[in-house]
């Protein structure tokens, strides 16, 4: 047995606010207009102005913008002049709040701004996903994240850890739940088991209800440290532990069915210290989720992705975020103590992130 | 794909020991992996707003709604606020040299255009910011910060909805505009005249 060292914080940080926008498709709105109103809202939910934000950090990604540097032109959201203290991560925007959480633990900064956002309609964002494999030996085959998804899921499969069944019910869940989320674009009560498995496959075994529905948007969190956070929210989202890991890149050297690097990053995160009443996953596929499900090693009484997670509402660069917000938010309303929101980056669960939140 | 055969001893710089059966063989110095994406862009409002009057000669901008400032092409946004600016403004089709360059490489597509050429900042009036043009119609020695100019339209068989309605920017005659004004120093010039006014009485409470 490995002995574990769980991080701990040296510094209070919390999730004060929070603002989210998914949509099928921003046909006419350009990032700068879909963040402006965003971060202007959750900016202005704690009152803030840019001019008292000392850290600013964004996720998104260029192959979904079609230009190179496209971060920089939605900086023009932010209001960065006078020029601000500001970075960008080409990664979910989960991860731009991994680097703005730490600049807070040095202890430079008290509040920071933390956006992310993703426009997937102007082109194909199964073929753009085959841009993050192996560029030497995977991505000229141009498998598409459909197919990639489904080599996992039929690994899972035929491991006997999961049938088609137990997975048609996480989509059913999921369904169910994000019933009144007005950022969810795949919801319905009426949704069956039945129903789903009657589905036409999309990419064998994967039905359509297995694979996240596809939303352009975008999400904003602000964070703040210690006492600034008690006096901008009644009931800050205090993030007790948070942790990213990477397993190895190249699918052929993996074990499909399992994400080692998501149990690391719990146990880091000190998941399992108490009980969790919500959990907000980003899992791409149905398949996807039961493996994060199985290496967080949920109990029955935690409620699995209330907002209908991102099998509802996939936004890429900021469903990762937007689990965090999610979760953040029951927290501040008092519906939830304690949260773990879940984030992950590259192909079949390759790089993940957990975030452990709690009310005071 | 490849070029001299380099000895297998010398193929790294970390120690590296490479298997016999590959130890005789040409290194793989480069591989080509092409990768073409398509994408199907729609403009903005804002955008498709502007691009639809330079059709038809307009030039539209934006103004800020926090300082009046006026930017142009319009993008919906106010950039160093980060406010939404839907104002829309109809600007001039003439106004001064901002800034330029003589450039002495041909632009792909356009032999019309001889070498060397003047591209600049054109200063539209009533803009706060300048937009790239081309400057003709006068000697190269002959275009100055300060200078006025107007559009050239393209004939009006020709417009259509690009950002290539104006074949060039020709000068108008008129006198110059002062180099401490013109360009990027106009905005300031207007903020401090504005606070003189302030200063001498105007309304303090903005």
């Amino acid at each position: 047995m490995t002995t574990l060292t769980v991080v701990t914080a040296v510094r209070e940080v919390a999730v004060v606010s929070s603002a989210v926008h998914q949509v099928e498709a921003l046909t006419f709105t350009t990032d700068v207009q879909l963040m402006v109103p965003l971060i202007n809202e959750a900016r202005g939910a704690v009152g803030l102005t840019q001019a008292d934000i000392g850290f600013t950090c964004s996720g998104s990604s260029d192959f979904l913008a079609g230009q190179g540097f496209s971060f920089v032109q939605t900086l023009d959201a932010v209001g960065a002049f006078p020029p601000i203290s500001e970075s960008h991560v080409e990664m979910d925007g989960a991860f731009a709040l991994y680097e703005a959480w730490v600049k807070l633990q040095v202890g430079e900064v008290d509040t920071a701004l933390v956006y992310s956002y993703g426009k997937s309609s102007p082109g194909s964002r199964r073929d753009v996903l085959a841009v993050q494999l192996d560029p030497y030996t995977v991505a000229p085959l141009w498998p598409d994240a459909h197919a990639v998804a489904a080599l996992q899921t039929r690994l899972l499969l035929e491991s006997g850890a999961v049938s088609s069944e137990g997975l048609a019910e996480i989509a059913v869940r999921s369904q169910h739940h994000a019933v009144g989320n007005p950022n969810a674009l795949r919801a319905s009560a009426e949704a069956t088991v039945a129903g789903v498995m009657a589905e036409p496959v999309v990419a064998d075994p994967l039905r359509p209800s297995d694979i996240a529905a596809e939303a352009d948007g975008g999400c904003v969190v602000v964070l703040a440290a210690g006492d600034r956070a008690r006096s901008l929210s009644d009931r800050p989202a205090w993030i007790r532990g948070i942790d990213h890991r990477i397993d190895a890149h190249a699918l052929g050297v993996r074990d499909l069915t399992r994400a080692p690097s998501a149990a690391l990053a719990a146990a880091r995160a000190g998941a399992g210290d108490d009980r969790l009443d919500i959990v907000e996953l980003h899992g791409p596929t149905t398949s996807q989720e039961h493996i994060l499900a199985s290496e967080l090693g949920l109990d029955a009484d935690t409620l699995m992705n209330p907002s209908g997670g991102a099998l509802a509402a996939d936004t890429l660069m900021a469903a990762g975020l937007v689990r965090i917000a999610e979760a953040a938010r029951r927290i501040s309303s008092g519906d939830a103590d304690r949260a773990l929101a879940h984030a992950t980056s590259g192909p079949c669960l390759q790089q993940n992130l957990v975030c452990v939140m709690e009310g005071e | 794909m490849t070029d001299t055969p380099i000895p297998a001893e010398a193929s790294d710089g970390v120690g590296v020991v490479l298997p016999p059966s590959i130890r005789d063989v040409e290194p793989v110095r480069s591989v080509r992996t092409p990768i073409r994406l398509e994408y199907d862009f729609i403009p903005s409002a804002a955008a498709q707003q502007y691009l639809r009057a330079y059709g038809e000669k307009r030039i539209l901008g934006n103004r800020s709604p926090v300082d009046g400032a006026v930017f142009v092409p319009p993008r919906g946004v106010d950039p160093r606020h980060g406010v939404v600016a839907d104002e829309m403004v109809d600007l001039a089709d003439i106004g001064h040299v901002g800034s330029f360059c003589v450039t002495h490489l041909p632009i792909p597509g356009r032999r019309d255009l001889p070498v060397p050429y003047v591209s600049a900042w054109i200063h539209l009036d009533g803009a706060d910011i300048g937009f790239l043009g081309l400057v003709a119609g006068c000697a190269n020695e002959d275009v100055r910060i300060g200078m006025r100019v107007r559009a050239v339209w393209k004939p009006d068989g020709e417009l259509g909805d690009t950002a290539e309605n104006v074949l060039h920017w020709e000068p108008t005659g008129e006198p110059d505009v002062p180099i401490a004004e013109a360009g990027n120093r106009a905005w300031g010039a207007k903020q401090a005249a504005a606070a003189d006014d302030d200063a001498d009485g105007g309304d303090s409470g903005a």
